[in-house]
């Protein structure tokens, strides 16, 4: 844990009752939100479900996905499907804990060779985070959308740096913005703000620490 | 024995050769550099941020502001991102305006970097020829939608504005008019002695280097990688038109000079088919839900802006503001490899290899 978040963490316990209210306000937060996505899922469950032709990137995603089972483990995915809004985009929900393992396997294998790291994201769910990292091959040209999942509290995704150099600038921002944890980062700085900045702009709950700024 | 003792030595964020608020840290040996540490951040305005609280039309502006050299091709990224999520067809006039509009977005850009990467270097002129040129540009674009920078000219669905009368013939004289000038930039400068010594075999990093850090644009072509994102992956009118790549192979700042001068010609190359297979009439304007609320679910959408790609990560919940908008900027990527390349530089070389980057610091900090 860096020293901004140790001095976070002093700056909150400082004022427990706020301290308690706050954890009542993320855990009401995160119970609506959940309950919002059951009912989503319901509602979609619900809707007469017509068959629908699989998307030709299908083969593409089901060859990955049964690499990366065979290759790191048999649960290092927990999700696959191709994204339809996304012109079809094979996408991969990886087990974080064998991300580090199954980033090595999608660069480093011959019939995969995702070469190129174009981007990574942080994005807030409020009942969870998860980090996507967009993947092309440039000599197959195939592409890969991988999203790793983690807790909101105390969030943490093995770092693809060692993987992809340019995974670098992109997790310190997320790290600096979200505040997700990246072990095995080589050097885990904000980036943006300034490195004596309270908390972490771009999460859903965030209130500025002085407001006057 | 000379004693050399280590400094520290701070430059920027106020710095005329940084271009923007850009600021790094160099220790130094002599002249030599040991350790490089670029400071961002100045220029930090959270834009993503900002637009979770606005709707996809008022974002717009705010694109503007991250590549203000190139402020044409960040319209089309987002307007493009919500357009593949809603599904929706643009008209074929407004798509020829947008692919005009960003192709000489492309050559004033170029130009905007070959003015002042020559000005670093110590040669005053150029920048003031390539200026006089690009003013045409930022004329035709006034004119267009009554901004010199900050255009606002795209809209999820077409364009803002047609073009005015004349506007397109405006376009036609320009191209064989900067055809020219461009023969005679390259006369004056590309084969000066000086200017070869300065950047020939400068900032060199091979082909895997390149991919691995992601650079894009010219970074990635001067090594040889053939992937320029509107042949490799085609977007919008691009595969209708013919023109070449030009790739370098040395990987050095030389290389990047060359293939950003040929990409000027190859744009005027692209411009000249557009504005003759131009439309005669059509909407600008296609069919557009009064709200625009992409559907919930994400997209990632990359085009090749003058400094490589430029991505857009929508993540939507079915709203009229974005849950989540992350922009990919080139700029801020192709940074990173920084100060892998200026240990073993000297101080002059800071400038050149930086300057070779093409950075533009609103966009590396966003």
């Amino acid at each position: 844990m860096s020293e901004e978040q140790k001095s976070e963490g002093k700056a909150l316990t400082g004022d427990a009752d706020r301290e308690a209210k706050l954890k009542a306000a993320a855990e009401a937060r995160a119970a609506r939100a959940a309950a919002k996505e059951k009912a989503d899922a319901e509602a979609a469950q619900a809707a007469p479900e017509e068959p629908k032709p699989p998307s030709p990137r299908q083969p593409e995603l089901d060859e990955i996905v049964s690499l990366l089972k065979r290759e790191v483990h048999e649960d290092a995915v927990l999700e696959a499907y191709v994204n339809e809004l996304n012109g079809d985009m094979p996408t991969v929900v990886a087990d974080g804990g064998r991300w580090r393992e199954a980033a090595g396997l999608l660069k480093k294998h011959e019939r995969l060779g995702f070469d190129y790291l174009r981007n990574v994201s942080g994005v807030d769910y409020e009942t969870h985070m998860e980090v996507v990292y967009h993947l092309v091959s440039l000599g197959s040209k195939r592409e890969l959308a991988v999203k790793v999942r983690t807790e909101r509290e105390a969030a943490s995704v093995s770092s693809a740096t060692p993987v992809w150099a340019s995974a670098n600038w992109n997790e310190r921002e997320i790290y600096d913005l979200l505040g997700i944890d990246f072990p095995g980062h080589p050097d885990l700085r904000r980036i943006m703000m300034p490195d004596d900045w309270v908390g972490h702009p771009l999460r859903k709950d965030y209130e500025p620490h002085d407001p006057e700024v | 024995m000379i004693r050399t003792e280590e400094l520290l030595l701070n430059v920027g964020p106020q710095h005329p050769s940084t271009h923007g608020v850009f600021r790094i840290v160099v220790k130094l040996d002599g002249e030599v550099i040991t350790e490089a540490t670029p400071v961002m951040g100045y220029l930090h305005r959270g834009t993503e941020k900002i637009a979770e609280n606005l709707n996809f039309t008022q974002i717009i502006p705010y694109t503007d502001r991250m590549d203000y050299v190139s402020a044409m091709t960040n319209n089309y990224v987002l307007v493009h991102a919500v357009e593949t999520m809603m599904g929706l067809e643009v008209p074929l006039r407004a798509e020829f305006l947008r692919l005009i509009v960003m192709e000489l977005q492309r050559v004033a850009s170029h130009l905007v970097w070959w003015g002042t990467y020559l000005l670093d270097i110590g040669a005053m002129s150029p920048f003031l020829y390539a200026f006089r040129d690009r003013e045409i540009i930022i004329d035709l674009f006034n004119e267009l939608c009554g901004a010199r920078l900050t255009y606002n000219y795209m809209r999820v669905g077409g364009v803002k504005w047609d073009a005015p009368p004349g506007w397109m013939d405006k376009v036609k004289e320009f191209i064989p008019y900067m055809e020219n000038k461009l023969q005679e930039y390259d006369n004056l400068v590309s084969g000066n002695e000086i200017f070869l010594a300065r950047i020939k075999g400068i900032g060199r990093y091979d082909a895997q280097t390149a991919v691995d850090y992601g650079l894009s644009g010219a970074n990635l072509r001067c090594t040889g990688v053939d992937w320029d994102l509107r042949k490799a992956e085609p977007y919008s009118l691009y595969s209708r038109f013919e023109f070449d790549v030009p790739l370098g192979k040395n990987g050095d700042c030389y290389d990047r000079y060359r293939i950003r001068l040929e990409e000027i010609r190859q744009s005027l190359r692209i411009l000249k088919q557009a504005v003759q297979q131009f439309p005669e009439g059509g909407d600008t304007m296609g069919k557009v839900p009064r709200a625009i609320r992409p559907p919930a679910g994400e997209v990632y959408v990359r085009i090749e802006s003058p400094r490589g790609e430029i991505g857009c990560h929508i993540v939507s919940k079915g709203k009229a503001e974005p849950y989540r908008l992350k922009f990919r900027r080139p700029s801020f990527v192709n940074l990173q490899i920084l100060p892998k390349l200026l240990v073993g530089e000297t101080m002059t070389n800071l400038i050149t290899i930086l300057g070779g980057i093409d950075i533009v610091v609103g966009e590396v900090d966003c």
